[in-house]
């Protein structure tokens, strides 16, 4: 009986190993194909032409540049979008919103959250982008701005929904503490609550902006997908070409292992990296702001 | 039992959708089934599946699938030995007959069809005449207003497919580069490239600053097709069934399908119904223009 039962217990912390170490070898493998497919371009263009301002692959124009510079300004733009309204949202349903107000919101928000991008795309083709181009005056309202908005609002879901748990998760005595001290409602959400749940809501924040910055459906649709150099403020106001959208109208039609190919897999690995020196700058700054916290709160 | 419900509508959906392909496919089995994968160009897509709808119908032991995704999508199937039948709105490339080559294939052309690129614009834009220069100048940016055109003081939009499309390839070469073989002109770096169709036809519909161009068989009444010359001081003429035939539209081409070395057996029959009267008459009906 002892017996059976330490059996039973290795296999299943072994299998419980197994599963998170899965993840890391995945992500290897993942990155060790997109390396071995993408590494290629570096003999096969000349680094001159692949950081270019010209993106025209059927006549060998390889200029990534124009691509990088889209996907930063639809991120940005995004960005600039979403973390008001999603740390808003989170802080109106964690701290101000009555019981009841909350079991409501929340799980709309996370349906929100499931919306298909693609629908998501058909709304701003047909509804955003018409809207845009007559109440700014703009030539095309297909530009990095709609595609700014339309991820911004896929974003807050996962930023609402993971900055709501952290916010939830700060001990009630925090706060009353605070008020005990007399701080009115408002210095308690941004002097106390906040700063404890920092961590939590900064995850938020890469979360959401991870899932913007990976979306492709919905920027194909809508950004115009011109491949112009994004450099100046004004560009959120023009058509932008991002990797996701380049990656995903190209790939069905190459030859595979043609110079085209390996460019596509190189700019997946430029997206790749990109992503993961988020993750890392986020993870440090949470893991510092963490440590400060604790030692000011405990 | 209730609650199991949804299990059992799996269950028995599933026993009755295995169980009719196979009664079909006894009722077909005297003449055993041939399966034609046919995929390319999003030009042909509708017209292809018309005519495998219609072929389908009067040959019931012949199952034909029709994809679209682009000509290069289709011929880079083909390259793989993938399908069967390869539609393409341009003519397949020296690269890509030789990477065929090298898998052991010989694609062999058949032109199927003919279609007119219509350029379009917003109903209201007062535009209605243009020469190929002009349009080419206004797609590599040389004209970036209505004015210098003769319509309003607007900016213009360009919309164009997406490279992968045989008709943006198709663009350039007649159009952009005027069909001069040294002519190195490239589309305008601020060109909006499109994923779809529908999508160039949407903006076009609500936008008077656009312009744009999509198969004839594809373009809503209530959009505006400009007449277009050759050159400058030469007719103006309005894509149409007449004058694509009659060789006075400047913008119009061949559409082809490819096959695997020379057709044998159910695709080579299909073919040869795909140029008869009877088929051909479909063409017309779809917007495209026929062969004989």
């Amino acid at each position: 009986m002892e017996k059976s039962l330490n059996f039973r217990e290795f296999i299943i912390t072994r299998l419980i190993k197994l599963c998170g170490y899965s993840a890391i070898v995945f992500v290897a493998l993942i990155f060790i194909f997109l390396m071995k497919e993408g590494i290629p371009t570096f003999q096969e263009v000349e680094p001159g032409i692949l950081f270019s301002a010209r993106w025209y692959p059927i006549e060998d124009y390889f200029g990534i540049l124009p691509l990088i510079t889209g996907t930063i300004m639809v991120t940005l733009g995004a960005a600039l979008f979403a973390i008001p309204l999603g740390i808003g949202a989170a802080i109106y349903i964690s701290e101000i919103s009555p019981r009841w107000m909350r079991e409501i919101l929340k799980p709309l928000v996370e349906l929100l959250g499931g919306l298909p991008s693609v629908v998501l795309g058909f709304l701003g083709i047909l509804i955003l982008s018409p809207f845009l181009r007559g109440f700014l005056n703009l030539p095309t309202g297909l530009t990095a701005l709609a595609g700014s908005m339309l991820l911004g609002g896929i974003a807050v879901p996962t930023i609402v929904s993971v900055a709501e748990d952290a916010l939830d998760a700060v001990p009630r005595a925090y706060r009353e503490g605070a008020w005990a001290l007399g701080a009115t409602r408002w210095q308690t959400i941004w002097r106390v609550t906040l700063p404890a749940a920092s961590s939590g809501v900064l995850t938020a924040v890469m979360l959401g902006i991870g899932r913007a910055i990976g979306e492709t459906m919905t920027v194909m649709m809508v950004t115009g997908n011109a491949p112009v150099l994004a450099l100046s403020l004004s560009n959120l106001f023009s058509p932008v070409r991002t990797m996701t959208a380049t990656i995903a109208a190209e790939m069905g039609e190459v030859a595979n292992g043609s110079i085209h190919y390996h460019t596509l897999f190189f700019i997946g690995m430029v997206l790749f990296l990109i992503s993961l020196a988020i993750n890392i700058t986020a993870s440090s700054v949470v893991f510092r702001t963490k440590k400060r916290y604790e030692r000011i709160l405990s | 039992m209730l609650r199991n419900l949804p299990l059992w509508i799996v269950i028995i959906s599933m026993a009755v959708s295995s169980c009719s392909p196979n009664t079909e496919a006894q009722a077909a089995s005297a003449l055993s089934t041939a399966y034609i994968e046919n995929k390319g160009s999003d030009t042909i897509v509708n017209l292809a599946l018309a005519w495998a709808e219609r072929y389908q119908n009067d040959h019931p032991n012949v199952r034909i699938s029709v994809t679209g995704g682009g000509s290069g999508t289709g011929l880079a199937a083909l390259i793989n030995g993938t399908v069967d039948i390869a539609n393409a709105s341009r003519q397949i490339k020296a690269e890509e007959v030789q990477a065929a080559n090298e898998n052991g294939i010989e694609p062999v052309e058949f032109i199927i069809a003919r279609d007119a690129i219509a350029v379009i614009v917003n109903p209201a834009n007062p535009v209605s005449m243009l020469t190929l220069r002009q349009i080419s100048d206004i797609y590599s940016g040389v004209f970036n207003n209505w004015n210098q055109v003769g319509g309003e003081d607007r900016p213009i939009v360009r919309l164009s497919r997406e490279t992968n499309s045989g008709t943006h390839v198709y663009f350039l070469e007649t159009v952009l580069r005027l069909g001069e073989k040294e002519n190195k002109t490239l589309f305008s770096t601020d060109t909006l490239l499109l994923p779809s169709s529908e999508g160039i036809i949407i903006e076009v519909r609500q936008n008077p600053n656009a312009i744009g161009y999509d198969g004839l068989g594809y373009v809503p009444v209530d959009l505006k097709k400009i007449a277009i010359a050759e050159a400058e001081g030469m007719p103006f003429y309005l894509p149409s069934i007449e004058s694509v035939n009659d060789k006075t539209y400047p913008i119009a081409r061949d559409l082809y399908m490819y096959t695997q070395g020379q057709p044998e057996g159910a695709v080579r029959d299909y073919l040869d119904w795909i140029t008869s009267v009877d088929a051909q008459a479909i063409v017309a009906k779809l917007g495209f223009v026929p062969v004989r």
